[in-house]
């Protein structure tokens, strides 16, 4: 019950969160040297074209009538046509989205495994060679680019091993199955393709591990310190010297304390993972939201940059509330005191 | 009470911490014995390294930065540093139980009183007598209830946050003594709550371990609680045993400088008030004082203070003491 109240709580929160970005994205795009109308018609266009298509636009009206406009349609999910693909910027969405969506799971999900599993190995052979080796590859890992990794990898697994195929969702002549869902790996499932799937798993694999790289070592870091700090607590020592066994300690008492801190910058690296990620979308040719986002960028394309990031946000707001709901059910002083304030 | 058979012996046992700088030498040759059934108290000021020796005892100092460069701990005859992890565990569920100083430490945060107290009932279970969850729950029913704690159902899904400092000490003397110990160790139990509770804390503390006969080593500063509840005391300054007594020859008859320092700091009703107490205070681990370790705050420091450290000397049958100006007695 109480969960249902934090999640309803939670939830009215995030609109204000977006409503309060949609009008600095809304206010980004209008301040923005450049006249929207003449970049739509283009610049041998006579004037009276540039002129009727303002009044369309409304870009003749002040600011906040502007902005009723946008938001009224905005809600509708309308944010006009991208000046580059000639489309509604929402079917470009409803096509690009969930690619990336499929990418940055599949790195999250990497990330997580990844980056506690070898931050549990590391507290475990704290100290030892192990240790250092993960520590060493975590340093690597925060400070090399995915971009960087990207390329190796493709070096190393595509061309010199010739294990993995390096662009594209699928192979070309892999039957893709019916759009349902857009992430083929879930569509093949949902259509009984195994193939495809595991076709569309192959594919998946570089970028989302050159994408997870990163955060693996962010996580492995933060997971291995946090459990050294907790391992000299006094609750461990009392927990062993109640004669519970060591794997019971390490793998029960000193992990659920430890996740903590873990799970919260998880959540924002994914988070973040799904706009950083338009270098490695652009190098394994993945149709993705970023690399979309970043072209609509480089051509001043106004409608498609909005509807972006207002996506962008609303993912940043779903996942920290994702995050927020297990660190609370990790932590009852968390669970606890949120449900004295409701 | 003396033939009873020695239940903890420790011998020569130096405990080091290894700091940025250099080693901090704690413990510095510690020797202690007690006999199954007694209940002993181990006095000093904080820092001395009680809880390290204590925590020692039960191998869960943190190493590193801990170091037991020497030294041996017999319970029921055998060398707890040199068990397997199997026998440990069996020492540390069935054998030896420790109640920490600050209740609020000791309890998990992140896990409920049921969960812990339940993981420490099922696993200090006899070997191939795996317990059901309804005997493991009744039992640690039972285990609340005998430290007296109301409504021990809902105290069992309550989180370590939810208790006062009194309800979760009294949770920890539970967990520690629902394991059925030999030896119960406690470490200055109460000491972070205030008098009333403490006080309440200390009388079920003493109940419990008569009922049940329990062996018990108390950590502690307060001479008070040492002679109410113990039978034999050893005062411990900066990592050595000063003096060990029957308890009440120590505060009849205190032989050392330290110990007399100590029990005059006891503030009397009848004449003086508070008295002058110890001045100084404890030496810097890292380049202890030579000799004695007493000596920079000795009122009666001869030159052999500073240039050796002083064996222990027996005084009397149940009486020793590691000080030079009992020379001429019998050394230990």
């Amino acid at each position: 019950m109480s969960l249902l109240n934090f999640l309803v709580r939670r939830i009215i929160y995030s609109v204000f969160v977006l409503l309060g970005l949609s009008i600095v994205i809304f206010l980004i795009a209008r301040v923005m040297p450049g006249d929207p109308a003449r970049m739509a018609v283009g610049a041998r266009a006579p004037q009276w074209v540039v002129d009727r298509l303002r009044e369309q636009m409304h870009l003749n009206q002040p600011l906040v009538v502007q902005y009723g406009y946008w938001l009224s349609d905005a809600v509708r999910g309308d944010f006009g046509l991208s000046l580059i693909t000639q489309r509604p910027v929402t079917t470009d969405i409803k096509e690009f989205l969930p690619a990336s969506l499929e990418l940055v799971f599949f790195s999250g999900l990497l990330s997580a495994v990844g980056g506690i599993g070898l931050g549990i190995v590391s507290a475990r052979y704290k100290d030892t060679w192990i240790d250092n080796v993960v520590r060493v590859f975590s340093y690597f890992g925060i400070v090399t680019p995915s971009f960087v990794f990207a390329i190796l990898f493709i070096l190393l697994f595509g061309f010199t091993l010739n294990w993995l195929p390096i662009i594209g969702r699928v192979h070309e002549q892999t039957a893709v199955p019916p759009l349902v869902t857009g992430a083929i790996t879930v569509d093949a499932l949902l259509a009984g393709q195994f193939g495809t799937f595991f076709d569309a798993l192959r594919h998946l694999l570089l970028p989302a591990i050159s994408l997870a790289m990163g955060s693996i070592a962010q996580e492995a870091r933060i997971t291995r310190s946090s459990m050294a700090d907790n391992l000299s607590k006094d609750y461990i020592a009392s927990a062993r010297a109640l004669g519970i066994p060591e794997r019971v300690v390490m793998g029960r008492f000193l992990l659920k304390p430890s996740l903590i801190p873990t799970v919260s910058i998880l959540g924002l690296d994914i988070a973040s993972t799904l706009s950083v990620a338009f270098l490695v979308e652009l190098i394994f040719n993945w149709p993705g939201l970023a690399r979309y986002g970043m072209n609509a960028m480089l051509h001043k394309d106004l409608n498609a940059i909005s509807a972006v990031i207002l996506v962008l946000g609303a993912a940043f707001v779903t996942v920290n509330i994702i995050v927020d709901i297990i660190v609370a059910q990790l932590d009852p002083r968390i669970r606890l005191s949120a449900t004295r304030s409701a | 009470m003396s033939f009873a058979p020695l239940l903890l012996e420790i011998k020569n046992l130096h405990v080091h911490y290894a700091v940025y700088g250099g080693r901090l030498k704690v413990l510095d040759g510690v020797d202690f014995h007690m006999r199954t059934g007694e209940k002993v108290g181990l006095v000093g000021e904080t820092g001395c390294g009680k809880t390290t020796m204590m925590k020692a005892i039960l191998r869960v100092l943190p190493m590193p930065p801990a170091q037991i460069p020497q030294g041996e701990i017999y319970f029921n005859g055998r060398d707890i540093r040199k068990m397997s992890g199997n026998d440990l565990q069996r020492v540390r569920g069935r054998g030896i139980s420790m109640i920490f100083q600050d209740p609020t430490a000791a309890l998990n945060p992140v896990f409920s009183v049921g969960e812990q107290l339940g993981a420490v009932i099922q696993y200090s279970a006899e070997r191939g007598k795996a317990l059901s969850h309804q005997e493991i729950h009744q039992r640690a029913i039972a285990a609340l209830q005998e430290v007296a704690l109301a409504d021990p159902e809902r105290l069992l899904r309550s989180y370590p946050s939810q208790l006062s400092g009194g309800m979760r000490q009294r949770v920890c003397i539970g967990m520690a003594l629902a394991t059925h110990p030999q030896l119960l160790i406690a470490d200055e139990p109460g000491t972070s709550l205030d008098v009333t509770i403490q006080d309440q804390v200390l009388r079920l503390l003493r109940t419990l371990v008569a009922e049940k006969d329990t062996s018990v080593i108390l950590i502690t500063h307060s001479l008070g609680i040492v002679r109410e509840m113990t039978d034999r005391v050893y005062v411990m300054y900066a990592g050595d045993i000063v003096e060990v007594a029957v308890t009440p020859n120590l505060f009849a008859n205190p032989l050392h400088p330290y110990t007399q320092g100590l029990i005059s700091t006891v503030p009397r009703l009848t004449g003086g008030g508070i008295a002058s107490g110890i001045p100084g205070r404890i030496p810097n681990y890292l380049t202890p004082p030579t000799g004695c370790r007493f000596h920079p705050r000795c009122p009666h420091v001869m030159d052999i203070c500073r240039a050796e450290k002083p064996p222990a000397y027996r005084v009397d049958d149940d009486h020793e003491v590691a000080c030079f100006l009992y020379r001429t007695e019998n050394r230990v």
